[in-house]
């Protein structure tokens, strides 16, 4: 498949949105029940929040560049019986305005005490929006995912590896993140937020070697016998039906070197596994530098990661287009 | 119900590309178009089309075969290019099987595209929404024209008939025949996507004359040696005239 920077750039934004959100409460839940300290929540929950937010925007922006017809946009909403794209339009949005009541619960002070567990623990307003924000985060994650893994002849995508992928490399990046902000804002977080991060990149590690060691292994259900109906094992084709290009020789083709394909492989498991991991192992309290290079670092990763990602799925209609394929 | 669908003789289509400039040309001027022509007289042309013939070698020299393959969209009866659209631009109809676009909802998001095996769909660079082939949908309910013309523009267009066009639920139709006795067959059927459109496979038409198809042996009074003709056993004119 052709890359294309809108969609690199929408999953890798919005996924380090939902994994920094998921960090924000993950550290919200465990200071509620004592086990770390109470951070400056105003500061730390709310700006962070926002934080997330303007990820979420920005990536819903890079989606808009994907659209022929943005204008119409809207519409996309409207299939989500069927469609995992459909129901990503909805998911998302919601996802951000839990994000923006949390933040803005935070960010006020508003803590009324709404309920009170059966332990005793009061359960203010920022505890519900996080729980929805956490379903909706990971529902998000799902929806995002199945775009891809739900096409079954797009063998590459179509295995819960590609779902497990996005949800610990989104949350990967997030946690990073949300570990390079608490050493700016709750430094108290800093080495709390950095063992998840690192926990959730050794298994996002896992899980896409497993998927980097799948996909190395397809053999192709369909060939050029199944694809024209002739079962002669030489088939060799003569002309495709024009001189120029066409939408299925531009849209379905990366067009590089398979030299730039091994190069950007390489370079996406270096810089999302093992360099961020050094860093943030390596990183005390006071290393704001060195965490904000372990995010940038391991985000740069992502993004080729999520090019490779699109480059590698060889799609079927290929079959049709040998000279280029 | 109802499929309409095309059967194409790969048997016989000659690669004349008459299909692929009818549909264009029906298609650019009528519910579907304009579909965009760009650069066309420079060095890279391109544009949208809904039909394609591609042509591939089978075989290794010298025993070789040439086969046109015309690629259209092939109107699956389990498309998989519909439930995925968002905006539900893309449907099936319900009372005749033909898988539309409606240019009026596409986003172009292309998600359709990628989930079509066969690359049968294709964005429109101009109108940016997505396009196919619609069976000529515009043409063949249109009463204000001669029932004879009330087919897909590309099966009028066909010099030797390599196209059919009709209902495959129909087991009486001229399609459904001819899948049936002529060894019709869908393409990627791995997929399930179960293609109303199918191909007829290339047969080795060889004519195996009988002695008794020359001699008449069935012909009791052996007419046929009073003919002008003369007979197997002697010279032909060519032997004994020197013109």
């Amino acid at each position: 498949m052709h890359p294309a920077f809108s969609v690199i750039f929408l999953t890798t934004l919005i996924g380090a949105a939902q994994g920094l959100f998921l960090a924000l409460f993950t550290a919200q839940s465990y200071a509620a029940f004592k086990l770390l300290p109470q951070p400056d929540a105003h500061a730390f929950y709310g700006q962070g929040s926002f934080l997330a937010l303007v990820l979420l925007v920005a990536g819903l922006v890079a989606s808009f560049f994907h659209l022929g017809r943005p204008e119409r946009a809207w519409r996309s909403a409207t299939m989500w019986r069927t469609s995992w794209l459909s129901r990503e339009v909805i998911v998302l949005p919601a996802f951000m305005g839990i994000v923006f009541l949390y933040g803005l619960a935070h960010w006020l002070d508003w803590h009324p005490v709404l309920m009170t567990l059966p332990s005793g623990m009061p359960v203010d307003p920022t505890a519900m929006l996080g729980v929805a924000g956490t379903l909706l985060a990971f529902a998000l994650f799902v929806c995002t995912a199945m775009i891809y893994a739900c096409l079954k002849f797009l063998r590459e995508w179509h295995s819960p590896l590609t779902v497990a992928n996005y949800i610990l490399l989104g949350g990967a990046s997030g946690f990073t993140l949300a570990a390079a902000f608490a050493s700016m804002t709750a430094p108290e977080l800093v080495s709390f937020l950095a063992g998840w991060a690192a926990i959730i990149t050794l298994l996002g590690l896992v899980s896409r070697s497993a998927s980097l060691y799948r996909n190395a292994r397809l053999k192709p259900k369909s060939t050029l016998q199944t694809a024209i109906g002739i079962k002669h094992p030489m088939i060799v084709q003569k002309t495709q039906g024009f001189m120029g290009g066409s939408f299925n020789t531009r849209e379905f083709f990366h067009g590089q070197p398979v030299a730039v394909l091994r190069g950007v492989k390489w370079f996406f498991i270096v810089a999302v596994f093992p360099v961020p991991l050094l860093l943030l192992l390596s990183a005390v309290q006071d290393s704001t530098a060195m965490l904000v290079v372990a995010f940038i670092v391991q985000y740069a990763g992502l993004l080729a990661e999520r090019w490779f990602f699109f480059a590698q799925a060889n799609h079927p209609q290929n079959l049709y287009y040998q000279a280029i394929a | 119900m109802t499929q309409l669908a095309l059967v194409i003789d790969l048997n016989v289509c000659v690669g004349c590309q008459a299909c692929v400039t009818s549909c264009k040309e029906w298609n650019t001027a009528g519910s579907a178009g304009p579909m965009v022509d760009q650069n066309p007289y420079g060095a890279d042309p391109t544009g949208t089309f809904f039909n394609r013939v591609q042509t591939f070698e089978v075989g290794e020299f010298p025993s070789t075969e040439t086969v046109h393959f015309p690629k259209s969209c092939l109107h699956c009866e389990d498309p998989p290019c519909v439930p995925v659209c968002p905006t539900g631009a893309s449907y099936k109809r319900k009372e005749d099987g033909i898988v539309l676009v409606d240019y009026d909802k596409c986003i172009g998001c292309k998600y359709c595209s990628w989930a079509c095996p066969y690359g049968a769909r294709e964005l429109d660079e101009q109108q940016k929404v997505m396009k196919k082939c619609t069976l000529c949908v515009d043409r063949i309910y249109d009463t204000s024209m001669a029932e004879a013309d009330r087919k897909p523009s590309c099966v009028k267009a066909c010099p030797t008939s390599a196209r059919l066009f009709g209902d495959i639920h129909d087991p009486d139709s001229a399609v459904s025949i001819a899948i049936r006795e002529s060894g019709g067959y869908p393409l990627m059927p791995e997929w399930g996507t179960h293609p109303a459109n199918h191909y007829l496979p290339r047969r080795k038409t060889r004519i195996k004359i009988h002695e008794d198809e020359l001699e008449r042996a069935d012909n009791p009074l052996k007419v046929d040696r009073q003919l002008p003709k003369p007979a197997m056993s002697e010279p032909t004119l060519d032997d004994v005239t020197t013109w």
